[in-house]
C-alpha cells in the first residue's frame, strides 16, 4: 500500500519520550500508516499511540549523533523524542512529516478504522436532518413552517443540508431565486424555532447587493413571512457596518432599511476566521512562554485577543436570544458566507436559550445540527491548528471558539449542563484528528461524496455508549427549563485552562477535586437507596398484623 | 451622634452602578453607625446597610438638575451612588458621612459600641477561644531547643512585639537585649514557626542596624543561637524579602541587611517584594479597572497588567514558597526580615507557613496563624486598614495579599483547605469593619490599653460559631491535598484576578449556580440520611424483637434541606445591548440588608434563602428544586454589559 512507501524507518530502539509532568519514556518507536507509536514493552507503562493526522508541526534538533524531535500536536499537546541516530531521526521526521500531511480524504484513518467496541446505537442514524425539527411537528409550527427538498441533489446551495426548514409560505421556486440572491446560495433557513412565543432564528449567507443595491422580492418575502402581523424583526449581522460595506464592492452587502422596512439591522464585531487562526496561535504561544513573568504572560494574553474573541461572540449570541426571548422578535442573523461567525451565534443562542441543547444528546443534536448539516467547512478549518507554521488559508478555530463560549456559560451554570467539560475537550480533539468520519468533509454534499456513513465509524457511536456517557455526565446536572443569560463581563470570562493549559500544568489537585465531588454526591445517592430500602422494610413489618401471629 | 447634620433624607434616588436608568427610590437615614438606604418601593421593605467604617470615600460632586450625586467608596470594595434632591441635603450628608467614617479617636470605633445580646461572661469566653500558648505547645515548645522568654513581658525591649516570645534555648537575655538594639524597633529574631518533624524553624525579625559597617555581637550570636536550634543543619538562611535595592538604600539611613562575612554560615538572600506604597498604588489601580464600566476584554486585561497586582502577589508567593521548601525539604532554618519586620515579614511567614503546616489550613489553624504572624507580631492593623483618620501613606493593602494569596492556593488545590472563599472574605471585612475588637490598634500593647479584651467581642468566637457558613465540602482530614507541603505551581497563569473579593458586589459578573452550595446542601442532607438510617435500623430490630409493638410513633419525616427554586436571577438577561431596546427587562427589585457585616443580617438572609421540604411517601428528597444559585438569588443581576456597537 502507499503508505510503505514515505515510511523510510518503521521501528526504532532506545527511543526516550519526554512529556511534560509525565515521567519519561524509553521504547520502541514504530511508524505506521496512521500512527506513531511508542512503547516501552513493559507492564504497567503507558504507550503512546499519536495519530498522524493530529500532528501540527515538527521540528528537529541535533545534538551529536543524537537527534531529537519535537512533536506538535493539533490538540496543543507537544511531546519531545530522542532519537539514537541522525539517519533514522531524519527518516523519521520526514515520515511524520509526509504522513501528517496527506492530502487525500480517502487516505484518512477514519477510513481504516474499525471499532473495537459494540456500536449500539449507530451514530450515522442518531441525528437525521429530518428529524431535526421532529419535535415541533405536533406543533403550530407546521402551519408555519415546511421542510423543502429542494436541495435534495445540493444543486440550489452547495452547503446545505438536502433537507431544510422554510415557511410554509414560501415554494421551493422562491427558495431557488432566494439563493441567487444569497451568498453561496444559503437561502434564510429555520435555525431555532422558541416554543415559549414562537419566535425564530434564522439564518443565511449574506443578500448579494452589491454597490447598485439590487433587491430580491423573493428574499423580502421570505423573510417577512416569519414575522407576526405587526411584529418587528432583528437582523444581527456579525460584520461591522464598515466591514459590510466594504463587502458590497464585493457583491455582497446587507439588508438595507429601504427594502426591509420590518427589519432592524443590528451589527456586532465578530472577525473573520483568518483574524481568529492567528489569535489562536498568538493564545497558544502565551500558554506555552516559560519566562515565568507576569507583565509578560498578561500582555501576551491581552494582545493574544483570544479573550476578546470570546467576549464578542458571547454578547452577540445573548443579544440574538435576548432579542427572541425578551423582545418577542424573530431574528436572522449572517456574516459574509454565513458558514463561520453566522453559527457562532446561532448555536450559542441556542445554548442560552433551549434546556434541550444543554444534554448530551442535545449538544451533540446541535452540533450535527448547527454545524456539521449547516456547512461549516471543518475539513479545511481545522486542517492545521496553533503550531502550523504554514501560512493559514483556510484555516480558523471558529468551532473552538464555540467550544469555548460553551464552556464559559457552563462555568456560569455549572448544574445546568448534563455533559461536564469532558465532552467539549473530547468534540475539540476530534474536530481536528480523529479515527471518526464524523468532521471529515466541508459539508452535507462533500460527506455524501465520501460514503462516509459506510466506509467510517461516527463519533456519536462512540460517545453514546454507556460507559462513555457515564464519563461525560455532569453529577452536578439538574435539568433547568429557563433560559439561561450569562455574563459577558471581562471578570466573568475565564481562560479555558482545560484546553489552553492542559499540557502545561499538572490537573492533578483539580481531578481529584472533582473525585471528591463526585464521591459526595454518590455517597448521598447510595444513602437514599438505603434508607429507602429500610423505609419500605419498615413499612412492611408494620403492616403485618401482629394479630395473625398471636397464636 | 453629635457628627449627624441630618438623620433622614427622603426621596433619594441609588443609581445602579451599571445602569444608571435603572434606580431605586427610598430613604436614606444616618445612624451613629450604619447609613441605611430604605427603598420606597416594592412590597418588601429592602434595605442597603452601610458601616461606616467601611466607608472608605465620599465624594459629592456637582449638582444637575436631577439632584446632587454622593458616590460612596467601602473599603470592601462596595460602591453606591446616591443621587440627593437637594444639594443642601447632599452636603449634610457629605460632611457627616466624612467625619463618621474617619473617627478620630479608638474610642469611637464601633467595636466599642457594637453590642450584641451577649452577656459579659460569654463575651469574656469570646477571648478565651484563642490561645497562642497552645499552638506552640501543639508543636511541643517549649522543648529543649527553643524556650519560652520573658524578656518582652513589659514590652521594654519591643514595644510592638508580643509578651510572650520563643527565643533559642541559648539565647540568654542580655544576647537578646543587645541584639534587640541593633535591629529597628528592637524586633531582634524570635520564633514564627517550628517544624517537629525536622526542627527547622522560621525566624522574624526587622533589619539590623548594619549601616555601612556597624557590627553587633550579640545579633551575631543570636544568629547562631538559631542556627544551633537547629542541630541537624550548619547553616542558615537570611532572607531579605526586599528588593536590593531598597535595602541598599536602607544603609545609608544606617540600617540596611546582613553582612554574610559578619554572621557565621549564612546564606543571604534577597526577594524583592516591593514596599506598602508600591503595593497601595497597585491595589488602587486594580480597583480603578474593578470600577470600570462595561470595559472592553483589552481594558480590563491591560488595566490588570498596569496595575502590577498579579506581580505583587505572585511576588510574595514565591517568597513563602522559598522559605517553606528550605524548612521542609533543605532541613534549614530561615530568619526573615524586611523593614521593619510587620508587612512583607508578616506576609512570608505566614504564607511559608500555611504551605508547611496542614494545620493553618483548617479554620482554626487560619484564625491562629492571623493572630500570631500578624496580630501579635505586631502589623499595624489601624494604620495599614486606616481605622482612624491618619497618615494615608501608612494605609496599604499588605493583609488582603496574604489571604488573596490563600485564595489562589485554594484555586491550585480545591481540597486541600478546610475554609472556603467565604472565610476569607469575612476575615476581610471584618480587618476592615471594625466590629470586633481583635484588629484595633497597632500592637499587642495597644490593645491591652485600649482594653480591648474588656470592652469588645472576638471575632474568631463569632466565626466559630457559624463555622458551617465557611467549611470547604471538597475538604477532607484524610484527603492526600491536606497532608504535608502544598507545592502550587507559580507560573503567571496560575494567578487569577481574584473576582469574588474585588467585584464582590457585582453581582452578575459571579457564576449563577454555585457548586460549593450544592455540595454543601448534599452534605446536609447526607447528614441527616445517616442518622435516619441509624434510626431505622434500631426500629426495625425492635420491631422485629417486639410481634407485638404497633405504634406510629417513628413516622418521624425526613427533613430535607433544598434549596430555594428562585431561578430569577438565572432567568434575567444582563443588558447586552448598552440600551438598544427601549423596553429592556427591568431588573428584580434588590433583597433586603445584611449587604455588609451584620453577622445577624447575613443569617437571617441565609436562612430565609432555605426552604424546607419533604417528602413525607417516599422519604426521597426532592432534588428537582434544590439547584443552588448564589447566595442572593434575587440580586439585581444586571451589572455588566457589553457595548453594542450599532449604528
Amino acid at each position: 500500500m502507499e503508505f510503505a512507501e514515505l515510511i523510510k524507518t518503521p521501528r526504532v530502539d532506545g527511543v526516550v519520550l519526554h512529556r511534560p509532568f509525565m515521567p519519561t519514556v524509553e521504547g520502541t518507536l514504530c511508524l505506521t500508516g496512521h500512527h506513531l507509536i511508542l512503547s516501552s514493552r513493559q507492564d504497567n507503562t503507558e504507550e503512546l499511540w499519536l495519530l498522524h493526522s493530529n500532528i501540527d508541526s515538527i521540528e528537529k534538533r541535533f545534538v551529536g549523533s543524537l537527534g531529537s524531535i519535537i512533536v506538535k500536536c493539533k490538540d496543543l499537546r507537544v511531546i519531545q523524542l530522542d532519537i539514537p541516530g541522525m539517519e533514522e531521526c531524519l527518516n523519521i521526521a520526514s515520515s511524520i512529516e509526509a504522513l501528517s500531511t496527506l492530502d487525500s480524504i480517502s487516505l484518512m484513518y477514519p477510513f481504516f478504522y474499525r471499532p473495537m467496541f459494540e456500536v449500539i446505537e449507530d451514530g450515522w442514524n442518531s441525528f437525521l436532518p429530518q428529524d431535526a425539527f421532529k419535535d415541533l411537528e405536533s406543533m403550530v409550527w407546521t402551519d408555519e413552517w415546511r421542510l423543502s427538498e429542494v436541495n435534495k441533489d445540493f444543486s440550489v446551495c452547495p452547503s446545505y443540508p438536502p433537507l431544510v426548514a422554510v415557511p410554509k409560505d414560501i415554494d421551493d421556486d422562491s427558495l431557488k431565486k432566494v439563493a441567487t440572491f444569497r451568498h453561496g446560495g444559503r437561502f434564510p433557513v429555520l435555525s431555532y424555532y422558541h416554543k415559549k412565543n414562537g419566535m425564530v432564528m434564522m439564518r443565511a449567507g449574506q443578500p448579494l447587493t452589491g454597490t447598485n443595491g439590487r433587491r430580491c422580492k423573493e428574499d423580502e418575502k421570505l423573510i417577512n413571512a416569519t414575522l407576526r402581523p405587526g411584529k418587528r424583526g432583528y437582523i444581527i449581522d456579525t460584520r461591522t457596518i464598515n466591514v459590510a460595506q466594504q463587502a458590497k464592492a464585493r457583491g455582497g452587502g446587507f439588508e438595507s432599511e429601504g427594502n426591509y422596512p420590518q427589519w432592524r439591522r443590528i451589527h456586532k464585531a465578530i472577525e473573520r476566521s483568518n483574524v481568529l487562526q492567528e489569535s489562536l496561535i498568538k493564545l497558544v504561544e502565551a500558554c506555552n512562554d516559560q519566562s515565568h513573568s507576569m507583565d509578560r504572560w498578561l500582555s501576551k494574553l491581552e494582545a493574544s485577543n483570544w479573550q476578546t474573541h470570546v467576549k464578542e461572540v458571547l454578547t452577540t449570541a445573548c443579544l440574538a436570544a435576548q432579542c427572541i426571548d425578551r423582545e418577542g422578535a424573530s431574528v436572522l442573523v449572517h456574516g459574509t458566507e454565513g458558514t463561520d461567525s453566522t453559527l457562532l451565534v446561532t448555536s450559542l443562542a441556542q445554548i442560552i436559550l433551549d434546556p434541550a441543547c444543554r444534554t448530551i444528546k442535545g449538544f451533540q443534536n446541535l452540533v450535527e445540527r448547527e454545524w456539521l448539516q449547516a456547512g461549516h467547512p471543518f475539513q479545511q478549518r481545522c486542517a492545521q491548528s496553533a503550531y502550523s507554521n504554514s501560512k493559514p488559508r483556510l484555516e480558523a478555530p471558529v468551532f473552538l471558539l464555540f467550544l469555548d463560549g460553551v464552556w464559559q456559560i457552563l462555568r456560569q451554570f455549572p448544574c445546568s449542563f448534563e455533559f461536564t467539560e469532558s465532552l467539549l475537550v473530547l468534540l475539540f480533539e476530534h474536530a481536528y484528528a480523529s479515527q471518526f468520519g464524523t468532521f471529515l468533509g466541508n459539508s452535507a454534499a462533500g460527506r455524501a461524496k465520501l460514503s462516509l456513513p459506510e466506509k467510517t465509524v461516527s463519533l456519536w457511536s462512540w460517545v453514546n455508549r454507556p460507559q462513555e456517557l457515564e464519563r461525560l455526565t455532569n453529577p452536578l446536572y439538574e435539568a433547568n427549563s429557563l433560559v439561561i443569560w450569562p455574563s459577558v463581563a471581562p471578570q466573568s470570562l475565564l481562560l479555558w485552562e482545560g484546553v489552553f493549559l492542559r499540557w502545561n500544568r499538572s490537573s492533578k489537585s483539580l481531578d481529584e477535586a472533582y473525585d471528591e465531588m463526585v464521591h459526595i454526591i454518590e455517597y448521598n445517592k447510595e444513602l437514599q437507596n438505603k434508607v429507602n430500602t429500610l423505609r419500605r422494610q419498615l413499612a412492611q413489618l408494620e403492616t403485618e398484623d401482629p394479630l395473625l401471629h398471636t397464636p | 451622634m453629635e457628627h449627624i447634620r441630618l438623620p433622614k433624607v427622603e426621596n433619594v434616588r441609588l443609581l445602579d452602578r451599571v445602569s444608571p436608568r435603572r434606580s431605586r427610590v427610598g430613604t436614606l437615614y444616618l445612624t451613629a453607625t450604619h447609613s441605611i438606604f430604605v427603598e420606597n418601593e416594592g412590597g418588601e421593605r429592602n434595605e442597603t446597610w452601610v458601616l461606616h467604617s467601611l466607608v472608605c470615600s465620599v465624594e459629592k460632586q456637582a449638582a444637575t438638575a436631577s439632584g446632587c450625586p454622593l458616590h460612596i467608596r467601602c473599603k470592601n470594595f462596595q460602591l453606591l451612588n446616591f443621587n440627593i434632591p437637594r444639594e443642601s441635603e447632599c452636603q449634610d450628608v457629605h460632611l457627616s458621612l466624612q467625619r463618621l467614617s474617619q473617627p478620630e479617636r479608638y474610642e469611637e470605633l464601633y467595636c466599642f459600641s457594637y453590642k450584641p445580646n451577649i452577656d459579659e461572661e460569654e463575651r469574656r469566653q469570646e477571648w478565651a477561644f484563642m490561645d497562642l500558648r497552645a499552638d506552640y505547645s501543639r508543636v511541643g515548645l517549649p522543648n529543649s531547643l527553643w524556650k519560652l522568654s520573658s524578656v518582652n513581658q513589659q514590652y521594654k525591649v519591643s514595644d510592638t512585639y508580643p509578651a510572650d516570645l520563643f527565643v533559642p534555648e541559648s539565647a540568654t537575655p542580655p544576647v537578646i537585649v543587645g541584639s534587640s538594639k541593633f535591629r529597628s524597633r528592637g524586633r531582634f529574631p524570635a520564633l514564627s514557626y517550628y517544624s517537629k518533624e525536622n526542627h527547622a524553624a522560621i525566624c522574624r525579625s526587622s533589619q539590623p542596624l548594619s549601616g555601612f559597617s556597624a557590627r553587633c555581637l550579640e545579633d551575631e550570636q543570636m544568629l547562631e543561637a538559631i542556627l544551633r536550634s537547629n542541630p541537624r543543619s550548619d547553616f542558615m538562611y537570611v532572607v531579605d524579602t526586599r528588593p536590593k535595592l531598597n535595602a541598599i538604600a536602607n544603609r545609608a539611613a544606617g540600617k540596611g541587611y546582613e553582612n554574610e562575612d559578619n554572621y557565621s554560615n549564612i546564606k543571604f538572600q534577597f526577594m524583592g517584594i516591593e514596599n506598602i506604597h508600591v503595593m497601595r498604588n497597585s491595589h488602587q489601580k486594580m480597583l480603578e479597572v474593578c470600577e470600570l464600566r462595561s470595559p472592553s476584554m483589552s481594558d480590563f486585561l491591560e488595566g490588570l497588567e498596569n496595575s502590577g497586582w498579579l506581580k505583587h502577589i505572585k511576588a510574595v508567593l514565591d517568597a513563602g514558597i522559598f522559605i517553606a521548601k528550605a524548612i521542609a525539604e533543605e532541613g534549614v532554618s530561615v530568619l526573615v526580615h524586611c523593614s521593619d519586620g510587620w508587612d512583607r515579614t508578616a506576609q512570608v511567614c505566614s504564607v511559608a507557613s500555611v504551605l508547611l503546616d496542614p494545620y493553618y489550613r483548617t479554620l482554626r489553624g487560619l484564625m491562629v496563624l492571623i493572630e500570631k504572624d500578624w496580630i501579635s507580631f505586631g502589623h499595624k492593623f489601624s494604620h495599614r486598614c486606616n481605622h482612624l483618620v491618619g497618615d494615608p501613606k501608612e494605609v496599604s493593602p499588605i493583609i488582603d495579599q496574604f489571604l488573596e494569596c490563600l485564595w489562589q492556593l485554594m484555586e491550585q488545590f480545591p481540597c486541600a483547605f478546610e475554609y472556603n472563599e467565604r472565610f476569607l472574605i469575612t476575615i476581610h471585612s471584618h480587618i476592615y469593619s471594625c466590629q470586633f475588637g481583635n484588629f484595633i490598634g497597632n500592637s499587642q500593647r495597644e490593645r491591652i490599653e485600649k482594653g480591648v479584651c474588656e470592652k469588645t467581642h472576638s471575632l474568631w468566637s463569632y466565626l466559630w460559631t457559624n463555622r458551617a457558613d465557611y467549611t470547604n465540602p471538597l475538604y477532607r482530614p484524610d484527603h492526600s491535598q491536606t497532608q504535608g507541603l502544598l507545592r502550587p505551581s507559580t507560573a503567571p497563569y496560575c494567578f487569577k484576578f481574584w473576582r469574588g473579593l474585588y467585584n464582590r458586589f457585582d453581582r452578575g459578573m459571579h457564576p449563577r449556580q454555585s457548586v460549593e452550595d450544592y455540595l454543601r446542601a448534599i452534605q446536609e442532607e447526607t447528614q441527616q440520611l445517616e442518622e435516619q438510617l441509624t434510626s431505622h435500623k434500631q426500629k426495625i430490630t425492635q420491631l422485629e424483637q417486639e410481634q407485638g409493638w404497633n405504634a406510629t410513633t417513628f413516622d418521624k419525616s425526613p427533613t430535607v434541606w433544598a434549596l430555594g427554586n428562585d431561578l430569577a436571577l438565572a432567568n434575567t438577561p444582563q443588558d447586552y445591548t448598552g440600551g438598544f431596546f427601549a423596553s429592556s427587562p427591568h431588573s428584580p427589585k434588590a433583597p433586603a440588608g445584611g449587604l455588609i457585616l451584620l453577622p445577624l443580617d447575613s443569617k437571617q438572609a441565609a436562612d430565609s434563602s432555605f426552604s424546607t421540604s419533604s417528602d413525607q411517601e417516599s422519604g426521597i428528597a426532592d432534588l428537582s428544586c434544590r439547584s443552588p444559585l448564589s447566595e442572593d438569588s434575587t440580586r439585581d443581576p444586571d451589572s455588566d454589559e457589553a457595548a453594542y456597537s450599532a449604528a
